[in-house]
C-alpha cells in the first residue's frame, strides 16, 4: 500500500506547493491545506500501514490481544491536525487582516513592509479591486 | 441566516451536539474520542448557534468570552500537569484516584488526565469560537 | 556625561597626580583571587617536579564524552603560575592606574573573567574544555580591548580581534573535533598518549591545518598578525597582561600541548618554521618603524611569539628548552615594560618617543625598572634574557632541518630587539630632557612596585637559573616533548658559538640602535610604498563580506513571497534530492502493490481532489476539492485504524469549511495572478517537489521498522495510565507535555486571530 500512498503524498505535495507559489493569497491558503494533509499523511505512513485494529485494549484485558495499529503516529497526527487547523484560521484571518488594510491579495503588491525599489507592476496584480 | 427551520432545529441539535461532546471526552480515555474530538464537536455545535442565531445569541449561550474560555482551558490543563510535583512525581505524570474502590469494585476513576483532557477540551472549543465568532462580527 | 571612558590614563592624570595615591580605595582587593591561585598552584610544584601530573575531573557531558576535567603538568603548571603571578601584578597595577573610573567595577569583572578563561584553558584535560574556554579567552579580550567603549577606535580593535580569533576558533573547534574522532577520545592524557595513531590517521594533515589556524590567529603570526598591535586600544595593564601571560600565549600554548601529538612531522616542522622566522624579522623590522612606545612594544610581542613558534617547530631537547624559557622571560620583560610605559604615558600625557628624553631625574624608580626589564629583553648577562637568547642560539644550532635559516633569523630578530629596547626603554629615560604636555613626576608606589617586582624576577632568575630550571622548565620541557628530559641552565656555557653569535648580536643591535632614526625613516618611506598593509586587507575583506551579504539579501528576500517560496521549495528539493542520490538510499518498489478496490478508490478520489484544486478557476470548485482531500484523508485513517484520527479530520474539515466560507464572502476574486511563463515554472516545482517527497518516503517505508516505543505504550497503557484508548493514553499521559506544548500554541494562534481581527474593527469605525 506504501507504493501507492507514497505517490499520493508527492501528488499532494506537488498542488500544494503549486498553490502556495501563486500570487493570489487565497490560493496560497489552499496550498496550506493541501500541505497540512500531506504532512500527516507522511507521518502516518512512515509510521507502518497495518490494515488491522484500531489502537484500543479491549475490556478486562492488560495489552491489545491482536496486533493493532500504531498509536504513536497516530497520536502525533491527531495533535498535527488540530495545530494544523490553529494554523489555516490564523493564516486565514491574517489574509483577511491584510485585505482588509492594504486592499489587495495579490502578494507581489503587498510591500508595506519591504518596500521595492522599482515600482512594482500593478497591472498584473488582478487580485487588486479598485 | 434567517430561516425559520434552521432557527428551530439548531435549538435540538446544539444541546445534542454539546451532550454528545462531553461524551466523547468522557469516553476518550477508552474509546475513540477526548478532549480534542470533543472540543471540535462543541465548537461547531456554537458555530451552527451562531449561524442560525447570530453571534450576540451563541456569546450569550457561551456565558464566557470564548478567548477566556481556551486560556482557562490551558490553565487547567497546566494545573493538572503540576499537580503531579504534590505527589512527588515527574511533571505531567498522570495521578489516579479510585472514588469508592471496594476489593473488586474499581469505583469511580478520579484522574488529573481526566482534568488535562477537560483543559484541552475547554482550549479546543475556545480556540476555535474565538476565531469562528470574530470572523463571523465581521459583517 | 560622566560615563564615557575615556582614555583613563590621561582622564585621572588631568585630574592631577596626587589623586591617585589617595583615590585607590579598595581596588587592590582585585588582587587577591590571582594571589590566592597563584599560592594554590604553587602546591602543585612539588608534584611536578618529581614528574607527577595532578589530574581534577568531573563528568560534565556524559553523553557526548565531554568532561569538566583539568590536568596540571609541567606545561600548564608554567602557564598557570605565570597567569596568576602575573594576574596578582597586573590587578595591583590597575587599582592604582585605573583608580576612581567610572567602570572600574566592570573592567575588575572583565579581567577576573581572563584570567579564569585563560587558567582553564590551560589547565583543561579535555579539548572541548579546553576549545570553550580558548572562546572564552576571545570573549573576555574583546570586552578588556573595546573597554574604552566611546572610542571608535577601540571598538573597531575589539570588533577585529574577536572576529578574527573567534574565525581561528571555529577552525581549531573542527580541528579538535577530527582530533578527537582520530583519535578516538577527547580527553588530553588519552589523546597525548596516542600521537603515533594520530600522526599516521588519514586526517591528520586536516587536523594540523584546522589547529594550526586556530593557534595562528590567537597568537598573531603572520598573516593574522595585525590583530595584536590594534589591541593595545585597551587600557594599558590589560595590553601588559595580555601580551605577556594571556591570550597570545594561548596559541604558542596549544602548540606545545599538540606538540607530542602532532609535532615531529615534516610539515609540523616546516610550517611552524617558516611561519614562526617570518613573523619574528618582519614583526621586529616593523616594531622599528614605530614612533609610539606602546605600538613598538606590541611589535615586539609579535616578534617573540614568532620566535616561540620557530622553535615549538623542533623537536631537539634544547630547542623547545628555549622555548620554555622565553616564554618565561618574555612574560617578564614585556609585562614589566607596558608597565612602565603605562607610567610614562600617566606621568608625562604622551609616548611619542620623540617627544621624550631625560625622564631618569623625574622618575627614577620606573627608569631603573626599565633599564633592567630592557637589558633582559636585550638579552644582555647577568639577566634571564641572556640565558633565553644563548639558549635559543644553541637550540636554533641543534635543528637538524635547517640550523643556519633558523640561527640567522633569530640572530636578525634578537639584534632589531635589543634596538627596540634601547627606544623603548633607554631613550625617554636619558639625553635631554624634552617638554612634555605635562611635567613629569614620579608615580606612586603601587605603580611602580608591579614593573619593579617584574624586572628584579628576570634578575633573579638569571642570578639562580636552577630556580626556574627545575621547577618550571624541566618539567614543561617534558610534558611538551612526552619524555622525560633533564634541562640545566646557566649563565656562563664557555666560549661557544651560541657566545658569538650572542656578541654578533649585540654589534648589530647596538649599530642598529645607533641609526635608529636613520633606518625608520627609510622603513616608513619603503612601507609607503607598499600597496596596502595587512590592517587595509582586513577592511576590504569586510567590506566584501558586507556586500556579499547585501547581494545574497537582494536575491534571496526581495521581499516578494513568490521569491521566498520559491527558494524555500527549490532548497528543499535539491538538498533532499542530492541526499538521496548520493547516499543511495533512493528504493524503487518491486513488483505491483497488491490492493483492493476501495484503496484504489480513494487513492484516486483524493489524488483527484488534489489536482482540481490546484487547477480549479473558481474558489467553489476548489472548495469543494480540498474537501474531497480531506474526506479522501479520513477514510484512509478509517481503513488503516485510526478512527480517532478519522473522526477528527472529519470535524476539523468541517470547521475548516465554515471559517473558509465565512472569509470568503469577504474576498474579492480568485485569479493566478502570476504569468504562463512563471506558472510553468511553478508548476515544474511543483512535481520537483513532489517528487523528492515521494522517494524520501519510500526509502523511509523501505527501511526496518523499529516499533519498541510503541510496544512499550501498548503494554503500559492499561496497567500504569489506566486506559485502554492508547491514543488518547499517549496524548494525555504519557506524552502530555507535548500536548500542552500543542494547545499553547492553538491558544495563542485564537489569540493572535482575535487581536488582528479586533484591530480591523478599530479600524473600520474611527
Amino acid at each position: 500500500m506504501e507504493t501507492v500512498l507514497a505517490p499520493l503524498v508527492g501528488i499532494l505535495v506537488a498542488a500544494s506547493v503549486y498553490l502556495m507559489l501563486a500570487r493570489n493569497l487565497i490560493r496560497f491558503l489552499f496550498g496550506l491545506v493541501l500541505l497540512s494533509n500531506a504532512a500527516n499523511l507522511t507521518i502516518f505512513i512512515a509510521g507502518g500501514l497495518t490494515p488491522a485494529m484500531p489502537p484500543l485494549v479491549p475490556e478486562g484485558l492488560a495489552r491489545p490481544a491482536e496486533v493493532v495499529a500504531n498509536a504513536l503516529p497516530q497520536a502525533l497526527v491527531l495533535t498535527a491536525i488540530v495545530i494544523g487547523f490553529g494554523l489555516l484560521a490564523f493564516a486565514l484571518v491574517l489574509v483577511y487582516r491584510g485585505y482588509r488594510v492594504l486592499g489587495t491579495l495579490d502578494s507581489d503588491a503587498m510591500r508595506f513592509a519591504e518596500p521595492d525599489e522599482i515600482a512594482p507592476d500593478t497591472s498584473r496584480s488582478e487580485g487588486r479591486v479598485p | 441566516m434567517n430561516s425559520l427551520i434552521l432557527n428551530a432545529a439548531t435549538r435540538l441539535l446544539v444541546a445534542l451536539m454539546l451532550l454528545f461532546s462531553v461524551y466523547m471526552l468522557l469516553r476518550g480515555h477508552n474509546e475513540p474520542g477526548g478532549g480534542f474530538i470533543g472540543g471540535l464537536i462543541a465548537a461547531i455545535g456554537f458555530a451552527l448557534y451562531a449561524m442560525a442565531h447570530g453571534t450576540a445569541a451563541a456569546r450569550r449561550a457561551l456565558r464566557f468570552d470564548p478567548a477566556a474560555i481556551s486560556v482557562v482551558g490551558l490553565g487547567i490543563a497546566l494545573l493538572a500537569g503540576l499537580s503531579a510535583a504534590l505527589a512527588g512525581d515527574a511533571l505531567f505524570t498522570g495521578q489516579w484516584w479510585f472514588a469508592g474502590a471496594i476489593d473488586g469494585e474499581k469505583g469511580l476513576p478520579i484522574s488529573t488526565v481526566l482534568l488535562f483532557d477537560i483543559g484541552v477540551y475547554l482550549v479546543v472549543v475556545g480556540a476555535a469560537l474565538t476565531i469562528a465568532l470574530a470572523l463571523e462580527d465581521e459583517t | 556625561m560622566n560615563d564615557h571612558g575615556l582614555a583613563p590614563g590621561r582622564e585621572i592624570a588631568g585630574r592631577g597626580g596626587g589623586t591617585i595615591s589617595r583615590g585607590g580605595g579598595f581596588g587592590w582587593l582585585l588582587a587577591i583571587p590571582p594571589a590566592g591561585l597563584a599560592v594554590a598552584f604553587s602546591a602543585a610544584l612539588p608534584t611536578v617536579m618529581g614528574g607527577g601530573a595532578v589530574r581534577l575531573a568531573y563528568d560534565w557531558v556524559p553523553s557526548l564524552g565531554v568532561g569538566l576535567s583539568f590536568l596540571i603538568d609541567g606545561l600548564s603548571l608554567t602557564f598557570a603560575l605565570l597567569i596568576s603571578g602575573i594576574g596578582v601584578l597586573v590587578a595591583l597595577y590597575s587599582s592604582a592606574y585605573l583608580a576612581g573610573h567610572n567602570h572600574y567595577a566592570r573592567f575588575s569583572v572583565y579581567l577576573l573573567l581572563f584570567m579564569v578563561a585563560m587558567l582553564g584553558l590551560v589547565l583543561a584535560d579535555n579539548v572541548i574544555t579546553l576549545f570553550i574556554f580558548w572562546e572564552l579567552t576571545t570573549v573576555a579580550s574583546y570586552l578588556l580591548i573595546g573597554f574604552d567603549h566611546a572610542s571608535a577606535k577601540a571598538r573597531r580593535s575589539a570588533l577585529q580581534a574577536l572576529l578574527l580569533t573567534g574565525a581561528g576558533g571555529l577552525a581549531l573547534l573542527a580541528g579538535l573535533i577530527l582530533l578527537g574522532a582520530a583519535a578516538g577520545s577527547f580527553d588530553l592524557s588519552t589523546i597525548l598518549a596516542s600521537g603515533d595513531a594520530v600522526r599516521a590517521h588519514q586526517l591528520y594533515l586536516p587536523i594540523l591545518i584546522l589547529v594550526l589556524l586556530g593557534a595562528f590567529t590567537k597568537s598573531a603570526q603572520v598573516p593574522f598578525h595585525f590583530w595584536l598591535p590594534n589591541a593595545m586600544a585597551a587600557p594599558t595593564p590589560v595590553s601588559a597582561y595580555l601580551h605577556s601571560a594571556t591570550m597570545v600565549k594561548a596559541g604558542i600554548y596549544l602548540l606545545a600541548r599538540m606538540h607530542p601529538v602532532l609535532g615531529g612531522t615534516d610539515s609540523w616542522i616546516w610550517t611552524l618554521t617558516i611561519f614562526g622566522a617570518f613573523t619574528a624579522v618582519a614583526a621586529s623590522v616593523l616594531a622599528l618603524r614605530q614612533t609610539d612606545l606602546k605600538l613598538a612594544l606590541a611589535y615586539t610581542t609579535v616578534m617573540a611569539l614568532g620566535t616561540l613558534t620557530m622553535f615549538l617547530g623542533a623537536e631537539a631537547t634544547v630547542a623547545v628548552a628555549a622555548a620554555i624559557t622565553f616564554l618565561i622571560v618574555h612574560s617578564l620583560y614585556k609585562a614589566a615594560l607596558f608597565l612602565i610605559i603605562g607610567n610614562i604615558d600617566h606621568a608625562t600625557g604622551t609616548r611619542d618617543v620623540a617627544r621624550l628624553g631625560g625622564l631618569v631625574r623625574a622618575m627614577p624608580v620606573t627608569a631603573l625598572a626599565a633599564a633592567a626589564a630592557a637589558l633582559s629583553m636585550a638579552g644582555f648577562p647577568p639577566f634571564l634574557g641572556f640565558i633565553g637568547k644563548e639558549l635559543k642560539y644553541e637550540g636554533a644550532l641543534a635543528i637538524a632541518s635547517e640550523p643556519l635559516f633558523v640561527a640567522s633569523a633569530a640572530v636578525v630578530a634578537n639584534a632589531l630587539m635589543v634596538a627596540v629596547a634601547g627606544i623603548v626603554a633607554l631613550r625617554p629615560f636619558y639625553g635631554t630632557p624634552s617638554t612634555t604636555p605635562k611635567p613629569p613626576r614620579e608615580v606612586p608606589m603601587r605603580m611602580w612596585i608591579s614593573p619593579v617586582l617584574l624586572a628584579g624576577l628576570g634578575l633573579t632568575f638569571g642570578l639562580a637559573p636552577s630556580l626556574i630550571a627545575d621547577a618550571l622548565v624541566q618539567p614543561a620541557v617534558t610534558a611538551i616533548l612526552g619524555r622525560p628530559e633533564t634541562v640545566k641552565l646557566a649563565l656562563w656555557h664557555g666560549f661557544n658559538l651560541p657566545l658569538l653569535l650572542s656578541v654578533l648580536t649585540f654589534v648589530l643591535g647596538l649599530t642598529a640602535y645607533a641609526v635608529h632614526p636613520w633606518l625608520r625613516r627609510h622603513l616608513i618611506a619603503a612601507s609607503g610604498r607598499l600597496p596596502m598593509t595587512a590592517d587595509q586587507v582586513w577592511d576590504r575583506l569586510l567590506d566584501g563580506v558586507k556586500s556579499l551579504a547585501a547581494m545574497q539579501t537582494r536575491t534571496l528576500q526581495g521581499g516578494r513571497l513568490h521569491r521566498y517560496l520559491f527558494v524555500v521549495f527549490a532548497s528543499f528539493a535539491l538538498a533532499v534530492g542530492t541526499a538521496l542520490f548520493a547516499t543511495g538510499a533512493m528504493r524503487v518498489p518491486a513488483g505491483w502493490p497488491d490492493l483492493l478496490l476501495k484503496h484504489w478508490a480513494v487513492t484516486a478520489l483524493i489524488a483527484a481532489g488534489a489536482v482540481m484544486a490546484a487547477v480549479a478557476s473558481t474558489r467553489l470548485t476548489a472548495i469543494c476539492a480540498l474537501g474531497v482531500v480531506g474526506v479522501g484523508v479520513a477514510l484512509l485513517f478509517v481503513m488503516f485504524g485510526a478512527p480517532d484520527l478519522a473522526v477528527t479530520q472529519l470535524l476539523v474539515e468541517i470547521l475548516v469549511v465554515v471559517l473558509v466560507a465565512m472569509v470568503m464572502l469577504r474576498l474579492p476574486g480568485f485569479e493566478q495572478g502570476s504569468t504562463r511563463r512563471i506558472r510553468k515554472l511553478d508548476a515544474l516545482l511543483g512535481i520537483a517537489v513532489g517528487a523528492v517527497v515521494t522517494a524520501t518516503l519510500l526509502a523511509v517505508v523501505a527501511a526496518p521498522f523499529d516499533r519498541s516505543i510503541t510496544a512499550y505504550f501498548e503494554t503500559a497503557s492499561v496497567p500504569e495510565a489506566f486506559g485502554r484508548n492508547i491514543v488518547n493514553v499517549i496524548l494525555v499521559d504519557f506524552r502530555a507535555l507535548d500536548t500542552f506544548g500543542e494547545i499553547a500554541v492553538v491558544v495563542v494562534a485564537a489569540l493572535g486571530a482575535y487581536a488582528l481581527l479586533a484591530g480591523t474593527r478599530r479600524g473600520k469605525r474611527p
